[in-house]
């Protein structure tokens, strides 16, 4: 075998791995319109603003100090202490809960029955708000972040693939992040799979997602459903801004990754936990190989950018079910 | 009966050659068969019923002459020519207007304009004439609204002209949409249960319409009904259908009669 | 009692279908546009030509474009910043190309060939709906600024990436480029954007607009009735590419003068496109305007508080903007999802009772 084939391989195995994060992502999207049939354009800003806040408390920043000291011409910028990992993922999670406490207090409540389209742009009136606030209440430079999770190449893999190669390979290059991301959204992905098809609250949902009325009629909180899921929706949006806020640091561009989701989405269908995640896979692994394979060498490469929605938008011209959708049969 | 010309109704109406004739059709959706192998027509001038049990196929039947289902069997004549797969609007184009039982307005215009909509199978001018307005478009538009401000006088909405059809009660939205189909000044109108939901009352003022539709513009009707007391009244031939297939086919006197529309509407005796 | 409709008889047809069956509607329509063609250039500085009136009219183009597609046709797009750069490297590249040919033709041929584009990007519409089409969209956004990026066809080969409008005269005044006098520019843009309102309201009253709202509003029932969902659609997107192609030919060469694809016409314009049809109100063209005009007057407005008054630092005066805007549209969706039109009718309503409502 050529050098040249474990190239495509190792590239392979890293659209892989970005995948599985794309599925992550798309799966706080799934979960928002199964429940509420609310497209979530805000996922991506939530994500950002989760790690934002976690890089914030870790630090002891003091929020809004640019603000409080502009306006009051004090000099705050830290309380001074250094949280543990552990305990500031907690505390953003807490303050994601609270989150989606307030989204449902101050907006879903008033918008019920409205129709998809009105809803979605109240999520995207929603991501511009939390851009702002997050940046007053953390600023907007570039954070690093760092909650234990190892970096760089993987040796024990490099050099156990080693013998494999020909000229100028020595092994596969895998980030130690992206296997731990991998691993983790892999987890977090079936236990989300296992909540919604067993658990009570699971079920709940799932019914909630079929008729809203019936849920009612049989005695289901929606109100509380919809807190529950904005609050799932936000933790999964604080693992994935874990995760590409360690690889990155966190800046405004990490709020894109939802714009990543989106064209798995339309492939996985935005009803589907398997097609979100199959979905994943597919436009993590075909962007990195398109990229390897075509536009890198002849259209002057960063076609990542575009080549997701080309895939996704084929496809459903040729399927518009989706995936995993069944043949829809239009009445009258 | 089937097969003569034409026939006279007893109350004295001369009715005409098949406009459009089924042969054979049948209709899967996957496994499942929604209608199996029916045959009948519509013939010039006659108001034609189609009865049966929910999930008979009425509606699918419907669907199959106006093109939005094309049968997997059997073709459609149409005025006599078989009729190729043409889509909906093709067939709308060719003067088949229909309603739709759950009503399919469109809920962000005014009665007016969703009436005026009923006259786009009409139109003549192009995008170009529109975007001048004056002179083709203007004159086409106002051709047009005498038209529809005549329907409109005929179905007594001239209160709700300027109405958002969204606010209007069901009764009056199932008389609105009527009009739309009549603005198109059908050769044939297709009626999905046009008195579903109504009140006794409402259900006469609709017969009138239809009847009076059927006397004044000689408009043929195919419609769906589900009470048999109208059909029986305004009908002058009955298809019944149950479970995708043909049961009975004849004048009003005749299904009533007949034995296996009887059991399909009154239940078998198992011994 | 003062704006009324008792007594406004109509004895035809045609004066029921006019635009402004009112009275007074009409004589306070002329009233504005004498203002705005015969008052206006006299007052105008370079100030608020550059920072309202032109961003104004430019966008207002735009967004009877969008509306067209989203509030007439409803067909979500989030692609316009895509198409508003067709219309900008078209301009650029007739402008270079052709010295000698009229602005006014460059900027009706730059709507051409977005309106091209735009309609190879409906023709997913047909089979896709809804959000998935939204999100279609994107393609379209995401591989047009891209496309302007990488080949260096479309910027002339110039070092920077960028592009830059060659000077150009109409009837002797410079209207693109360093001389340009900001009455000639605002005349020029207001020509552009009272012309495209008056054929955008004609197609809107006529059948183009009615196939356009039957397929919006029930798409299937529309062609049941005769609408052909293919020309309907992609009618709406040719027409709305159009004048998006326009509004980013004029923003481009007349507003901008440089202008470099990723900053001037990515992801964010198209969402202030969309908040200007939903802040003015869907499938209203009074409410392009007033869409556009909130819009543009929001941010000078904050900029003028926050920085020029309170002293704050530009950083943060961004942020808040941020947070204000992402408010208001939450807010207006609450409690006014029809915008400004619905807003301005209901006033309206009232003024026909004022000062007398009982």
């Amino acid at each position: 075998m050529s050098a040249g084939f474990y190239f495509g391989v190792e590239v392979f195995l890293n659209g892989l791995m970005a995948g599985v994060m794309y599925s992550l992502v798309a799966l706080g999207f799934v979960l928002i319109f199964k429940a509420s049939g609310i497209f979530n354009y805000a996922q991506g800003v939530m994500a950002l603003f989760a790690a934002m806040t976690l890089v914030g408390f870790q630090n002891g920043q003091v929020p809004f100090a640019h603000l409080i000291n502009t306006i009051f011409g004090t000099e705050l910028h830290h309380f001074g202490w250094h949280l543990p990992a552990f305990v500031a993922i907690l505390m953003s999670l807490g303050v994601m809960i609270l989150f989606a406490y307030i989204v449902e207090r101050f907006i879903l409540k008033h918008l019920v029955n409205q129709e998809p389209i009105i809803l979605f742009m109240a999520t995207i009136g929603l991501a511009y708000f939390m851009e702002g606030f997050g940046d007053l209440m953390w600023g907007s430079e570039i954070k690093k972040m760092d909650v234990g999770i190892p970096q760089g190449g993987n040796l024990w893999i490099e050099e156990s693939t080693a013998f494999l190669g020909g000229d100028g390979f020595y092994g596969f290059y895998l980030d130690t992040l992206d296997i731990y991301a991998t691993v983790i959204a892999a987890i977090l992905v079936v236990s989300l799979v296992v909540f919604s098809k067993y658990s009570k609250t699971g079920r709940a949902l799932r019914a909630v997602a079929d008729d809203h009325q019936a849920a009612l009629s049989v005695g289901i909180s929606l109100r509380t459903i919809w807190v529950i899921v904005w609050a799932i929706a936000g933790f999964v949006a604080l693992v994935a801004g874990i995760m590409w806020g360690s690889k990155s640091g966190v800046q405004f561009s990490l709020s894109l990754i939802a714009l990543k989701a989106l064209p798995v989405l339309m492939l996985g269908g935005f009803t589907s936990i398997p097609g979100a995640i199959i979905g994943g896979m597919i436009i993590g692994v075909g962007e990195k190989m398109f990229e390897f394979l075509i536009g890198a060498p002849f259209l002057g490469g960063a076609t990542e950018n575009w080549f997701a929605y080309m895939l996704a938008l084929l496809f459903l011209v040729f399927r518009p079910q989706g995936l995993f959708g069944e043949k829809i049969i239009e009445r009258v | 009966m089937s097969n003569v010309e034409t026939y006279t109704t007893p109350d004295g109406r001369t009715i005409g050659a098949p406009v459009m004739e089924m042969k054979n059709i049948t209709l899967r959706f996957g496994g499942v068969v929604a209608i199996k192998d029916i045959s009948f027509d519509i013939r010039e001038g006659e108001i034609r019923a189609i009865i049966g049990p929910n999930g008979a196929g009425k509606s699918s039947m419907l669907n199959v002459i106006n093109g939005f289902y094309h049968p997997q069997e059997g073709e459609v004549l149409f005025h006599g020519k078989k009729r190729g797969p043409l889509r909906p609007y093709q067939i709308a184009a060719q003067g088949v207007a229909r309603t739709f039982q759950n009503i399919a307005l469109f809920k962000g215009m005014s009665t007016l304009d969703n009436i005026m909509c009923g006259r786009l199978t009409h139109s003549k001018t192009g995008m170009l004439s529109h975007v001048l307005w004056k002179g083709k478009a203007e004159r086409e538009e106002t051709e047009n609204r005498e038209k529809v401000e005549k329907i409109i006088d005929f179905l007594e909405i001239q209160t709700i002209r300027k109405t958002p059809v969204g606010r209007l009660p069901y009764g009056l939205q199932k008389r609105v949409e009527l009009g739309r189909a009549l603005a198109a000044e059908p050769s044939l109108l297709l009626l999905d249960e046009p008195m579903a939901g109504m009140n006794v009352e409402e259900k006469e003022d609709m017969s009138r319409f239809i009847l009076d539709v059927n006397d004044e513009f000689g408009t043929t009707i195919a419609l769906i009904e589900h009470d048999m007391g109208v059909v029986m009244d305004i009908a002058d031939r009955v298809v019944v259908m149950d479970y995708g297939k043909k049961i009975g086919d004849g004048t009003p006197a005749e299904v009533q009669a007949n034995q296996d529309v009887i059991d399909a509407y009154l239940g078998v005796a198992h011994d | 009692m003062f704006y009324r409709e008792a007594g406004d008889f109509k004895t035809s047809y045609s004066k029921d279908e006019q635009t402004f069956p009112i009275k007074l509607d009409r004589t306070g329509y002329y009233a504005v546009m004498l203002f705005a063609f015969c008052v206006v250039p006299f007052m105008v500085n370079d100030y608020w030509a550059s920072a309202v009136l032109l961003p104004f009219l430019i966008y207002a183009i735009a967004v009877i474009g969008l509306n067209i597609l989203i509030g007439y046709c409803g067909q979500l797009s989030l692609g316009s910043g895509g198409f508003m750069a067709v219309g900008a490297y078209s301009s650029y590249k007739l402008m270079t190309s052709f010295p000698d040919l009229s602005m006014v033709i460059v900027i009706l041929l730059s709507g051409l060939i977005t309106a091209l584009v735009g309609t190879a990007f409906g023709l997913p519409s047909l089979r896709i709906k809804g959000f998935y089409l939204a999100v279609a969209t994107l393609a379209a956004q995401f591989f047009l600024v891209w496309l302007f990026n990488k080949v260096a066809w479309f910027y002339n080969y110039s070092a920077s990436g960028q592009i830059s409008a060659p000077e150009r005269t109409i009837f002797g005044f410079y209207i693109t480029g360093p001389n340009t006098q900001p009455a000639v520019a605002y005349l020029f843009c207001l020509a552009f954007a009272v012309g495209l309102a008056w054929v955008a309201r004609n197609m809107t009253r006529s059948n183009t607009g009615r196939k356009w709202m039957a397929i919006r509003d029930m798409d299937i029932a529309a062609e049941i009735i005769g609408v052909n969902p293919l020309k309907a659609k992609l009618s709406a997107f040719a027409v709305s590419s159009f004048y998006i192609g326009v509004a980013g030919a004029l923003l481009f060469s007349v507003y901008l003068g440089a202008a470099e694809v990723g900053e001037s016409f990515g992801m964010s314009k198209s969402f202030l496109l969309v908040f200007m049809v939903i802040i003015g109100g869907l499938g209203s063209m009074f409410g392009s305007f007033a869409g556009a005009a909130f819009m543009v007057l929001l941010p000078v407005l904050l900029k003028n508080i926050m920085v020029g008054q309170l002293g704050w630092a530009t950083d943060i005066a961004a942020h808040f903007e941020f947070v204000i805007v992402g408010l208001l549209i939450v807010i207006f969706l609450i409690v006014e999802p029809h915008g400004l039109a619905a807003l301005w009718r209901v006033a309206k309503d009232k003024l026909r009772l004022w000062p007398f409502p009982h």
